[in-house]
């Protein structure tokens, strides 16, 4: 057979080598997204919960607003703004800001939800044994709450690593980036697409899988 | 003791508590009847500080609960509290749910807070549930272990609203028992309740609360026999 054009090439192992190290890179972003938005999210929701009046004057709007405009748009225009106000940050670093502001901003109503599903009476149960306000969140609220939307927050996770594809119009080359820049070059649009959501797949599943299992225990 | 003085409680503009003098000796078991919405659960929640007061004072061995100053988590320890709803820990076994509080408010070790778990489980006949969680036991089991685990901060006063009211009718002899199992050991008690029976048998005194005044206290041979107040009268026989 003739290799008519030698700008476009087959599929080869390395290709795959590249596909998987891409993965690792949407994993990373995601992993780190999602675990520092878990935090931020988790202070959020608390204050959501208990400040109240302020709180819903200006924390929640700005939360909606992160929660409402398509990722694709706060990435660009965080891409690209931020230098203007002095912030010099590479595709990665923009990328992780937004992902872990969108996460913290769907955390956020999670925990906050979270909270409320302790009911009062139990946390005055635990405040009549001499628990101190933390004490209670820590040992009651957190255990009992964060077990109840545990799954609220695992779609969360696995929703954020999949937006996080969206990084890629930075030019950060994760998971979905790589497949686009080996079909320009395979001209083979199918096959990578299928590979790369297979990795999607395997990053996905047995997080959800887990999940599922430590949810069953603690059904018990 | 409790010295409970010209005590009043609104929510909002509601007057639920208008001026309640009433003391509670060391060893005491004071029952507390009265209709449904006069006050008898917001009492206790003023005695251990989980509801503020706008009015009034009470003093548990000296300390002013509501004082700006007072560490009311040092305070409670000493204040037990049972609620109608038992809200066990559903996280946590029955050992642990009765051993959290030694544990992290007390800082008991480990080996000392399982201690004082075991013996209180034992106390209250819940000895062959230590590893079980709680939607394992029944209604009145997890009151009983609701009581072990306010028994396990080792307090002077048991406060107890209505400890059997969310039971099964065939689960609120053991509740009681293990109730009068605690008033026989000597132990403080400010019961609110709807057993009559309860009320008339282990009772040292009677209060009668009506529309957030305390109407009437006393022996519950005064109470059930001859009360003085009118409202005390109807309230007894309609409840009978
Ligand atoms: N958190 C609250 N906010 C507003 N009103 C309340 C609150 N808690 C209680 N109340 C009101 O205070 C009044 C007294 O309530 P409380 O629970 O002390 O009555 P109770 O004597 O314990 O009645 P029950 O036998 O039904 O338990 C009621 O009118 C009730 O509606
Ligand atoms: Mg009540």
């Amino acid at each position: 057979m003739n290799q008519t054009i030698s700008f476009f090439s087959g599929f080869n192992v390395n290709d795959f080598w590249f596909l998987g190290e891409a993965a690792l890179r949407t994993l990373w972003i995601s992993a780190l997204s999602v675990t520092i938005g878990t935090v931020l999210g988790g202070f959020f929701g608390w204050m959501l919960y208990e400040g109240r009046l302020w709180a819903t004057l200006t924390l929640a709007p700005v939360l909606d607003i992160f929660r409402s405009v398509p990722l694709i748009i706060q990435l660009v225009l965080f891409y690209n703004f931020a230098p203007i106000v002095g912030l010099d940050l590479d595709p990665f670093g923009s990328g992780t800001v937004i992902l872990t502001i969108y996460t913290a901003a769907l955390v956020a109503n999670v925990a906050r939800g979270g909270i409320e599903a302790v009911g009062k009476p139990m946390r005055r149960a635990a405040r009549s044994l001499g628990m101190s306000y933390w004490q209670d969140m820590r040992y009651v609220v957190l255990p009992i709450g964060g077990r109840a939307v545990f799954p609220a927050w695992v779609g969360v996770a696995l929703g954020v690593m999949k937006d996080s594809a969206l990084v890629s119009v930075l030019g950060y080359v994760e998971l979905l980036k790589a497949s686009q820049i080996l079909i320009t070059r395979t001209q083979e649009p199918f096959l990578i697409l299928s590979i790369a959501g297979a990795f999607y797949f395997a990053l996905s599943f047995p997080i959800s899988r887990y999940a599922a299992q430590l949810e069953k225990r603690w059904a018990q | 003791m409790i010295e409970i003085s010209g005590l009043e409680k609104y929510f909002g503009a509601l007057q639920v508590l208008k001026g309640i003098d009433l003391n509670v000796q060391k060893g005491e078991v004071l029952s507390v009847i009265g209709a449904s919405g006069s006050g008898k659960s917001t009492l206790l929640y003023c005695i251990n500080g989980l509801e503020p007061i706008q009015k009034g004072s009470v003093v548990v061995d000296g300390t002013d609960v509501h004082a700006k100053g007072t560490d009311i988590n040092k305070l409670r320890q000493k204040l037990g509290m049972v609620f109608q709803q038992w809200n066990s820990f559903p996280h946590l076994t029955a050992l642990e749910n009765v051993a959290l509080a030694p544990r992290i408010v007390k800082g008991k070790s480990k080996a000392e807070a399982k201690e004082i778990a075991e013996k209180q489980l034992k106390h209250v006949g819940l000895e062959d549930k230590l590893n079980v969680f709680p939607n394992a036991l029944s209604g009145g089991q997890q009151q009983r272990l609701a009581i072990a685990r306010a028994l396990a901060m080792e307090p002077t006063y048991m406060l107890f609203d209505e400890a059997t009211s969310a039971l099964d009718p065939e689960l609120v002899g053991e509740v009681l028992d293990t109730m009068r199992l605690l008033a026989e050991e000597g132990m403080t008690m400010i019961c609110v309740t709807h057993e009559m029976g309860f009320a008339r048998d282990v009772s040292d005194r009677v209060a009668f609360f009506h529309k957030g005044v305390m109407e009437e206290i006393g022996p519950p041979a005064q109470i059930f026999g001859q009360a003085e107040s009118e409202n005390t009268r109807k309230f007894l026989a309609n409840v009978r």
